[in-house]
């Protein structure tokens, strides 16, 4: 084992020495992001076969890290920022137009921003048991209405996107009554974690009837485990709209390197990734061309999202909202 | 004169040291935030909590770990070495592994719930205050049960004899003494621990209203880039580590039981029937509270071992090899750090957040070279400055007394500098030793987080693949990364100390 870990070495070392004249693309991206189960190596592989170059993931946070380094930093493009923080992404100054053609996108919402480029979606929805469960609540409302012993477990909006998405979601949905909605679901919500896949964790565990997820979750279970029994509980009064966003550095040292990587994000190849990798939704692709798996899945008709402005402006009366409710 | 002015200064220097390396990257945040931040209700409700639920875990820790130490300090049965050993193992897990593990005996589904459920018992609900007091206690039990057995263990054979022929009060002439001296400090590393926890807090708390000052540092530098509160809270979390370490080292008496030959102790006021049922009543409730979670990661984790990527088998071995290089940085850090003062600089690297000091030490090299370029040297550094306090609470106890009982007749002999440790001190150190390294071990085994901002994604540890597998619902398969992460801790933990238990 250590024997082959060294050749391994060696070999990637002379790797390197073999790529120094070929331009590097040095691509920030999440920590799950590049893993072998994550779309990051397949990407890798499509781009390097049309742009005689090396694409090199760096991933850990994003923003801080992009944030901490300013105008040293080595990226050339960020890919998987979110639209909560594009704000504070936007004021830093550090990111340039993108100058891709948008008009391929396939979103539920429009999308004109010049900086920050969509490369996939998903909406926030409650996760459920079909086999434990035969009629899962049929609306929000009917969610709130549901019997104290229905077992909710959601992300904390402080520290998880979708703990985020979801106050949003509440927020979009009751507004000024977002705090006497929460008050309902209080005695359901068995605990509230750090982050996604603690939460799911658990639902998986049979720790929780519910649990608060994407639209897309069932796909997973369906295409990879050919397991049926989960399902998306589909609300009337909308979803959440979750977006993930490529944007390319002003300061790069590899400018068009950079571009043809912004122009592949909408191509077909890279989008026909999306689906079985990231287990989301991708940004520019018809319908008819998702996989078996992702077509049939019921989507909602109505989808909420604030811009970031709105979003930034409500933000904290949605976290108080949701804090003081289940602190009582 | 010399000698002594030496014997001084070199303590004082590796304290300093050592309290740079925490102190360092905190104050480069705070250079880089320009200023410190202010604080709302908010933090101040997280900060309550915070206190009370660490005093309270603590408490509770110490306290139950007396008698079980007790226990297994006077009573001899087969496969006691091993037990001793595998009641150590949830201190070392990685927190989601055993936040699992617990869910699966005091969950909804779990087996307490099954088993009350047959008997027609209401079903408990483990989220709450009290799910997190659970969690910690589940965590620093095994370590508190250590210390204190440790302590007992080092009481010499020759004056239990002594007490047993002069008829004497165990109890009050050699255990309490003992217990004034260890039990302090026990208390003190186990409440500043808790003061750093996030994920067990949040994920058992049941909510919002059990939010420690740690997640309020996350927020504040994951969502609003606020580095100036950021830093705030760190140095408020500081503050409250330091003041009850002070505040406990300065009530903790010094080693004054003396010394003896080594023997194996016999110990007459463990033999009466009644104390005997005591006793495996003791040991029973702790192998049952702290192996049955285990055994449901065992459990859940088979199936998912074997199919485990060549991935998760690389990161293994790379973990593999972060610990043991964290292992002999921290026990060459600890040996010169195992004084008073060495010991409160020793503790600023637990009571630090992990995600302040990582950003610290990220501005503080940044400038130097690239980030992903040291990440080994940074994990090391960053993995020992963690174990270090734990280190230091084993090691100092046995240190000082063997100094205080050998010092002199060494100095009459002329044994200094390095023969003294040959000669005097190691030997004697070798229990305490051993159970240090196997911590530090196993420890960094199931480390992650700190060094993200550093993380170049290619180099990724067991614990961090771990999470990888989850986000991409690989729940099997993480569920055996879980066990393989449980199986390589102990072996680890088992290794080293049982180089060091060869009397115990």
């Amino acid at each position: 084992m250590l024997g082959r870990t060294i050749v391994a070495g060696l070999v990637a070392a002379s790797a390197t020495v073999a790529a120094a004249d070929t331009p590097v693309l040095t691509v920030y991206a999440g920590d799950y992001f590049n893993s072998e189960w994550g779309p990051g190596p397949g990407i890798e592989a499509a781009f390097e076969a049309r742009c005689d170059c090396d694409l090199q993931y760096k991933t850990g946070d994003l923003l801080p890290r992009i944030l901490l380094e300013g105008e040293r930093t080595e990226a050339d493009v960020v890919i998987g920022l979110t639209s909560d923080i594009t704000k504070k992404a936007r004021d830093s100054g550090l990111f340039a137009p993108h100058g891709a053609d948008m008009s391929a996108l396939t979103l539920p919402v429009d999308w004109t921003d010049k900086i920050f480029l969509p490369f996939n979606y998903g909406h926030t929805a409650f996760i459920y048991n079909n086999e434990l469960i035969d009629t899962p609540p049929a609306s929000f409302e009917a969610l709130l209405d549901a019997p104290d012993d229905l077992r909710l477990v959601i992300q904390d909006p402080r520290s998880s996107i979708s703990g985020l998405a979801l106050v949003l979601w509440v927020q979009a949905v009751y507004g000024d009554g977002a705090k006497a909605a929460w008050e309902k679901l209080a005695p359901k919500i068995v605990t509230v974690t750090k982050g996604w896949s603690e939460s799911y964790g658990l639902f998986t565990d049979g720790e929780a009837d519910m649990v608060l997820s994407y639209t897309t979750s069932p796909a997973y279970h369906i295409i990879a485990e050919e397991d049926l029994t989960k399902s998306a509980a589909i609300f009337p009064e909308g979803h959440y709209f979750m977006v993930e966003l490529v944007a390319k550095l002003a300061g790069t040292d590899n400018p068009d390197l950079a571009d043809q990587f912004m122009q592949f994000i909408l191509t077909e190849e890279f989008q026909s990734m999306i689906p079985t990798s990231n287990w989301s939704l991708p940004a520019a692709l018809p319908v008819e061309k998702w996989p078996e798996g992702f077509r049939e899945l019921p989507m909602p008709e109505k989808v909420l999202f604030y811009s970031e402005d709105e979003a930034a402006s409500l933000r904290d009366t949605a976290i108080e909202a949701w804090r003081s409710a289940l602190s009582q | 004169m010399a000698q002594r002015a030496f014997a001084v200064t070199l303590p004082f220097v590796w304290a300093l040291f050592a309290a740079g390396l925490v102190i360092g990257p905190v104050v480069a945040v705070i250079m880089r935030a320009g200023g410190l931040g202010g604080l709302g209700t908010p933090e101040y409700a997280a900060l309550w909590f915070t206190i009370w639920q660490a005093a309270l875990s603590a408490a509770v820790s110490v306290v139950l770990a007396i008698p079980v130490a007790r226990a297994l300090s006077r009573q001899q049965f087969p496969g006691r070495g091993a037990l001793i050993a595998l009641l150590g193992a949830p201190f070392i897990l990685p927190v989601i592994v055993a936040v699992l593990g617990l869910l699966a005996v005091f969950g909804g589904n779990g087996l307490v719930n099954q088993i009350g459920g047959w008997l027609g018992l209401p079903r408990i609900d483990i989220y709450g205050y009290h799910g997190v007091i659970l969690a910690h206690v589940f965590f620093n039990l095994p370590l508190a049960t250590r210390l204190i057995l440790q302590g007992w263990l080092a009481i010499p054979a020759e004056r239990f004899r002594l007490a047993a022929s002069l008829d004497a009060p165990m109890g009050r002439v050699l255990e309490r003494p003992m217990l004034a001296r260890i039990a302090p400090g026990a208390f003190a590393v186990i409440f500043v621990i808790c003061l750093t926890s996030f994920a067990v807090a949040l994920t058992l708390g049941g909510g919002p209203k059990a939010t420690t000052v740690e997640l309020a540092i996350y927020q504040a530098f994951k969502f609003d880039f606020d580095l100036g509160k950021a830093a705030t809270l760190a140095l408020v979390q500081l503050a409250m580590g330091m003041a009850a370490a002070l505040a406990l080292f300065a009530l903790s008496p010094p080693a004054g039981l003396g010394a003896g030959l080594d023997r194996v102790p016999q110990r007459w006021d463990g033999r009466g029937r009644v104390v005997r049922i005591a006793d495996f009543c003791w040991i029973g409730f702790a192998a049952l509270f702290l192996l049955t979670p285990l055994a449901m990661i065992i459990v859940s984790g088979l199936p998912g071992l074997l199919a485990l990527s060549a991935d998760v088998w690389s990161s293994a071995l790379r973990s593999l090899s972060v610990a043991l290089g964290a292992t002999a940085l921290t026990i060459l850090l600890a040996l010169p750090l195992a004084t008073k003062l060495g010991e409160l600089a020793g503790l600023l690297g637990v009571a630090v957040s992990g995600l302040v000091l990582g950003t610290g030490l990220f501005l503080l090299v940044q400038p130097f070279v690239r980030p992903a370029e040291v990440a080994l040297p940074v994990t090391l550094l960053v993995n020992a400055l963690m174990a270090l306090p734990f280190v230091l609470r084993i090691l100092r106890p046995e240190l000082d007394a063997a100094r205080e009982d050998y010092g002199r007749l060494a100095a009459t002999l002329g044994i200094t500098g390095w023969a003294l440790w040959r000669i005097v001190l190691l030997p004697r150190l070798r229990r305490p030793l051993g159970f240090a390294a196997g911590l530090t071990a196993a420890l960094s085994m199931g480390d992650l987080g700190v060094i993200a901002l550093f993380a170049d994604g290619e180099h990724a540890t067991l614990p961090f693949q771990l999470y990888q597998l989850m986000a991409a619902y690989r729940i099997e398969a993480a569920q055996g990364a879980a066990l393989l992460l449980l199986m390589m801790s102990l072996g680890l933990f088992w290794i080293f100390d049982k180089g060091g238990r060869a009397n115990a």
